[in-house]
């Protein structure tokens, strides 16, 4: 393994110190056999605020969300939780600590109280209390969650994650799925965690997305970074956001299915 | 040649699958070829068969000899499953390796308890019916192990990124797995006797047996074989559950491919 700062594997997680980063990539790299999903990518995530990445399909922008709780480990480079090598942490407390939130709502079998349960926290009014932090109504928690709509299945996807009292909140493409109205409720809901001083790495392709909720940003293309900084310096960078994602160039991994499937 | 069945009458039973063969040409199934060599297949693996048990079976042969026939027949069943089920390297050990601890416990009870005496007729016999249905068991539970895994695979690592370990975030997908491998055998089980006569009742019966002691046999063969499914199907089903994970918790995406 890479620089671990001599760390054993199981060390203690590292606490907020104000100005580290929350995530920091190093020279990583990810490749699947033949395909390259991510190379050379550095990057820091600031440790406070709503941190955007933006990339069309295939850019890695999934990948490396998976990177961030170790569900992947990279095949280069170094992947940092406040300074310290993903690899040394324990990694059932690394994800406690980044609470996540896929592309599509996926509630397992059974029903809200038994999703929200999944996450550790089993007790009914810390249960009562998400549903309400989330936006829907306590007598939900009996309901069948196979039952619930779109919207309300990722909003009980949101709420297990937060009942872990994450650190920091990782949300893949969390609203591709939803219709306008769900969407920007979601958006509302996760990005409030903030006020937590609960930093939000939030991934999409959606530039309106984007304008909406960025504090700062990262665009990702073909697998690395083509620009990161605050939203606001993003915006104004010569020909705009646009022009940074490469407007109608080719983009090689969109024909590779593997890397498709993952995105979609 | 002193049982009821003399070499004139399975040459007899041969004009069966020529009639199986004429029907396949006559409805154009173009299953000819198969037929016959599945039949051959089964003649010669027979005959082998016979005299590998004559030679075993001989009296005064140590039963040592028939284990190490039962370890064949393991050693084989487990590179069937392999066979069947590629795509999960050293499947084939792990199947074995159930085999012989399902193996070891219900002859161990059978024997144990003195329901049969301890000798080649009854190892060998034995013996192969367990692997026989464990083996079927076996496969279909891996092919459904992976079948689970690839399905569910975004709600299993939704169940990893909540920071379950990751015997936890298998178990209900395990679960349906194994039900679906068992559910099978209890039907089997349940339907014997009213459905359809089990192979060793037939035999026993053509041979001459009383139908009393049939049944009783029957029985024990049918315990013998729900018991050692559920051994085998466990024992495969953990060590499915560690193939599929990395030490960190991961899951495999080279087993339970969806990428």
């Amino acid at each position: 393994m890479t620089a671990g700062a001599g760390r054993e594997v199981g060390a203690e997680l590292p606490r907020s110190n104000g100005s580290q980063p929350v995530f920091g990539f190093q020279g990583v790299g990810v490749t699947f056999g033949e395909a390259r999903v991510l190379h050379a990518l550095d990057v820091d995530v600031p440790a406070s605020g709503v941190t955007v990445v933006l990339g069309r399909s295939g850019s890695g922008k999934s990948t490396m969300t998976r990177l961030c709780n170790r569900l992947l480990d990279p095949t280069a480079g170094v992947v940092r939780f406040r300074g310290v090598d993903v690899s040394s942490l324990d990694v059932l407390a690394l994800r406690r600590a980044v609470g996540m939130v896929f592309q599509r709502p996926t509630v397992f079998a059974g029903t809200v109280a038994d999703n929200l349960a999944a996450s550790g926290v089993t007790d009914r009014t810390s249960h009562a209390r998400m549903l309400d932090r989330v936006g829907l109504d306590a007598r939900m928690l009996a309901h069948d969650a196979a039952t619930l709509s779109g919207g309300e299945s990722q909003r009980v996807c949101l709420g297990r994650a937060l009942l872990m009292q994450p650190q920091v909140l990782v949300a893949d493409e969390p609203t591709a799925s939803l219709d306008e109205p769900a969407t920007r409720e979601l958006e509302t809901l996760a990005c409030a965690a903030t006020a937590d001083g609960v930093p939000v790495l939030w991934v999409t392709h959606d530039l309106a997305q984007f304008d909406r909720i960025a504090d700062h940003g990262v665009v990702l293309g073909e697998g690395t970074v083509i620009a990161a900084g605050s939203a606001d310096s993003l915006r104004t960078t010569p020909g705009g956001i646009d022009a940074l994602l490469g407007g109608g160039a080719p983009d090689p991994a969109a024909s590779d299915p593997r890397v498709r499937r993952e995105e979609s | 040649m002193d049982g009821p069945v003399q070499l004139l009458g399975v040459a007899a039973s041969g004009l069966l699958v020529a009639l199986a063969v004429g029907l396949s040409a006559w409805a154009g199934l173009g299953l000819q070829r198969s037929l016959v060599a599945a039949a051959l297949r089964a003649l010669v693996q027979l005959a082998l068969l016979g005299l590998v048990l004559t030679a075993i079976l001989a009296p005064g042969r140590p039963s040592a000899l028939s284990w190490l026939w039962v370890a064949v027949m393991i050693g084989f069943a487990g590179w069937t499953v392999h066979r069947r089920v590629p795509s999960v390297p050293r499947l084939g050990w792990l199947a074995a390796a159930a085999f012989t601890a399902a193996a070891a416990v219900t002859l161990g009870v059978l024997f144990g308890a003195g329901v049969f005496p301890v000798d080649a007729t009854t190892i060998v016999p034995l013996a192969g019916l367990m692997v026989g249905n464990t083996m079927t068991a076996t496969v279909l539970l891996s092919r459904r192990v992976l079948a689970e895994f690839t399905d569910k695979r975004l709600e299993i690592e939704a169940r990893l990124a909540l920071a379950q370990p990751s015997a936890q975030a298998a178990s209900p997908y395990l679960r349906e797995a194994l039900r679906t491998a068992l559910i099978p055998q209890i039907e089997t089980t349940k339907a014997v006797g009213i459905i359809f006569l089990p192979g060793a009742m037939v035999g026993l019966l053509l041979a001459g047996t009383s139908p009393s002691q049939a049944v009783q046999v029957q029985l024990v063969v049918m315990y013998l074989i729900l018991g050692s499914v559920a051994v085998t199907t466990t024992i495969v089903a953990l060590g499915l559950r560690h193939m599929l994970f990395t030490p960190a918790h991961q899951l495999r995406t080279t087993l339970a491919s969806t990428r």
